[in-house]
């Protein structure tokens, strides 16, 4: 099913929950809302499901205008952080519940139910109560519940989020790949950047109410169109600094205190026509080279695989990593190269990207 | 797969001893389940002192014959003055039926239209609305509570009076409808049940609508994007999650409408006529406590009384038996280590 929002809002009084949203979403796609708490991500979606009332706007399903139709008339699956699985029903009660509703013959509901069930791998669970199960257990059933009545539309709002680490690693491709397979719509909200880059086929990224950006994870990643959407997706974080572009003997230039880049000319020309703007470049595109610029170890964190390790070039900070096995420590002088094809260039004021804009 | 430690969400994991507890931590459990009994002491003492002890005495004055007429001389507190003959007395009594099928007829139908289904109904109504005038509403129903009974009945005869006087008469004599006599008088049934009932339903009302908002809001919405309509949420999640406050409240109202008698008393005192709306605890009252039949007889008053109490028992347990009180009843939550 399609879903399109034109100019979505929700307004409590004088709060904004979320202010103009514009989306469209293909059959089958799966699209992330990503952005901070608070962002109006769980709004929107509730506005999707017909939970909440848009205070202007429109939302479409395959073309049709949804705004007065019921949430038990839009043939959605919803999945809750907080799993919503009610407690006094046991797990096949839980799961058939959508069935028991659309008053489904007792055998077909038992049936559907129990297939539904053993694809989530929870078919040994269905006399428990929700109380008895693990986070992990109430997630697939939570997940069955919204599966079962073939749903055109998949909601998720933060499903994973009450989950360990490891779990959240395999119930995400598990999601993922249920979806391929089903080929069901889905819209997918999450705080968690890894999640959306891993599991979208195009991110909306949320800020105080407005969408930022609609792309592919890799476009989102490598074409940032705000500087907020540079901070907030990549980890570690993107460093920004302030720099002065400008262009002597036909090349183009970026400088600060102690910092001196050759840029290339097609970054470089939006760049320099503003002078002062904000740079952005990713910790792997920043190494260690021996031609490069010096400056000292700051701070050294180590991650496992790689060491994230703070370097000081003058009084500015940036982050990179490195090979835990150059044994770098604080105070250690570095010096580092940068790949400044990858540059990423903002307007102070606007915080919008001069590149991709 | 069993996962039998995992509690419930929200519960506190009670940590399981390893090995055998050794004797020391044997004397601090029993040292600590004693404090606890120890702040439940004072309470306990109080009903002993206020419910169970006047019961006992109760009980006993239902196995004499003290009445106005012999008191002083009959030594009541004698087993050898004690017989059933104040029971079998009972049952014996020409309107023995007619008390039990009032105070039937007038528990289950003022529990059922309004101190349990008014209750319910105006809490739900009242949630699904804009919180601010729903609790303006609810606040309307507690006014008839919190109105003296003598001052709420007063404005009942009123309003019900005959013709020159009466509210309801005024607006619907010219219609036709009432014909301007006494209408407690004409409806006896209506107007005690009616006059109750207003003040019984905020009892209900208040716990089933603070239970109400007490759900988490998730579950309601999830009920609805599973496909359920409004009255089936109502039906299959909101009525199960507040299972334990209809149970209390059943419980409770059933046991203070049998109890209760000041409004009857006050509107018809048992009329018109003999006994029409006479209910067993005010026929209690009538024999033990009023002097107006000029013979008081406390002995044969208390046995009505103790019959209530033992019926009263009777219908808290069979409440339990049908909501299945030991599956609501949860383990503590903090465990005696
Ligand atoms: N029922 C409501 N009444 C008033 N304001 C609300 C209501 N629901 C949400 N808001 C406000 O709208 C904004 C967006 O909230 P929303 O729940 O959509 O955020 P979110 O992106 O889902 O955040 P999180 O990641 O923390 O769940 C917040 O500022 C919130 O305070
Ligand atoms: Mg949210």
């Amino acid at each position: 099913m399609k879903v399109k929002l034109e100019n979505l809002s929700k307004r409590w009084g004088k709060v904004v929950g979320v202010e103009g949203i514009n989306l469209d979403i293909n059959d089958g796609e799966f699209v992330v809302f990503l952005g901070p708490s608070g962002c109006g991500k769980t709004t929107t979606l509730l506005m999707v499901a017909g939970i909440y009332k848009p205070s202007g706007g429109i939302i479409r399903f395959d073309g049709r205008v949804v705004n007065e139709v019921g949430p038990k008339d839009r043939n959605i699956g919803m999945v809750f952080q907080s799993y919503a699985l009610y407690p006094h029903m046991t797990v096949m009660q839980n799961i058939s519940y959508p069935l028991r509703l659309m008053k489904t013959p007792k055998s077909e509901m038992i049936e559907r139910s129990q297939r539904v069930a053993d694809m989530m791998g929870i078919g040994e669970l269905m006399d428990r109560r929700p109380a008895f199960l693990s986070g992990g257990q109430q997630q697939r059933v939570a997940l069955g519940r919204a599966l079962v009545k073939e749903p055109e539309l998949l909601l998720f709002d933060e499903p994973l989020s009450n989950l360990d680490a490891r779990l959240r690693l395999s119930m995400r491709s598990e999601i993922k790949r249920l979806q391929i397979d089903l080929g069901i719509t889905s819209i997918y909200v999450t705080h968690d950047q890894v999640e959306a880059m891993t599991m979208a086929d195009r991110i909306a990224v949320m800020k105080d109410g407005q969408l930022h950006a609609y792309d592919t994870p890799t476009e989102v990643y490598d074409r940032p169109r705000t500087l907020f959407i540079a901070r907030f997706v990549g980890n570690p974080p993107m460093n920004i600094t302030e720099v002065d572009v400008s262009q002597t003997n036909g090349a183009y230039h970026a400088s600060s205190e102690g910092l001196e880049l050759v840029i290339p000319a097609d970054r470089g020309e939006k760049a320099a026509a503003k002078g002062s703007v904000m740079m952005g470049i990713r910790p792997e595109d920043i190494m260690i080279d021996s031609e490069g610029i010096p400056g000292e170890v700051f701070g050294v964190e180590p991650l496992g695989r790689d060491h994230l390790i703070d370097v000081k070039i003058g009084d500015i900070h940036y982050y990179l990593l490195v090979d835990p096995s150059l044994n770098l420590k604080s105070g250690d002088r570095v010096k580092l190269g940068f790949n400044t094809k990858k540059c990423q260039f903002f307007d102070k004021k606007t915080e919008r990207s001069l590149l991709w804009n | 797969m069993d996962l039998k430690l995992s509690t419930e969400r929200g519960g506190i994991q009670s940590p399981s001893p390893v090995g055998v507890p050794n004797q020391s931590s044997k004397v601090t459990r029993l040292r600590s389940k004693l404090g606890a009994y120890g702040f439940m002491a004072p309470a306990v003492v109080l009903i002993v002192l206020f419910f169970f002890i006047p019961v006992i005495i109760l009980f006993i004055l239902s196995l004499s014959d003290l009445k106005s007429a012999n008191f002083g001389t009959l030594q009541w507190w004698l087993p050898s003055n004690w017989s059933l003959v104040n029971y079998t007395k009972i049952f014996a009594d020409r309107f023995f039926s007619k008390f039990l099928g009032n105070t039937l007829f007038y528990v289950l139908t003022t529990l059922a239209l309004f101190n349990f289904g008014t209750a319910l109904a105006i809490a739900l109504l009242t949630t699904h609305i804009n919180r601010r005038a729903g609790f303006v509403f609810r606040l309307m129903w507690l006014l008839p509570r919190l109105t003296p009974s003598v001052i709420y009945i007063l404005m009942w005869r009123r309003i019900a009076s005959r013709v020159p006087h009466g509210i309801i008469n005024q607006f619907l004599g010219p219609l036709g409808i009432t014909s301007g006599e006494d209408l407690v008088t004409a409806l006896p049934w209506l107007f005690v049940i009616v006059v109750n009932g207003l003040i019984g339903a905020s009892f209900g009302l208040v716990i089933f609508s603070s239970a109400i908002e007490a759900i988490p809001r998730d579950f309601l919405r999830a009920s609805k994007v599973d496909g359920g309509s409004t009255l089936q949420t109502i039906r299959f999640i909101i009525l199960p999650m507040i299972r334990w406050p209809i149970l209390f409240v059943l419980t409770f109202q059933t046991l203070s409408l049998l109890t209760s008698f000041e409004q009857i008393l006050l509107l018809t005192d048992g009329g018109p006529g003999l006994f029409r709306t006479e209910v067993w605890a005010l026929r209690a009252y009538h024999l033990a406590l009023s002097t107006e039949s000029g013979n008081t007889q406390w002995g044969y008053g208390a046995a009505w009384a103790v019959i209530l109490v033992i019926i009263g028992i009777g219908a808290a347990v069979i409440y339990m038996r049908v909501f299945k009180f030991d599956e609501l009843v949860q383990e503590p939550k903090i465990d005696l280590i």
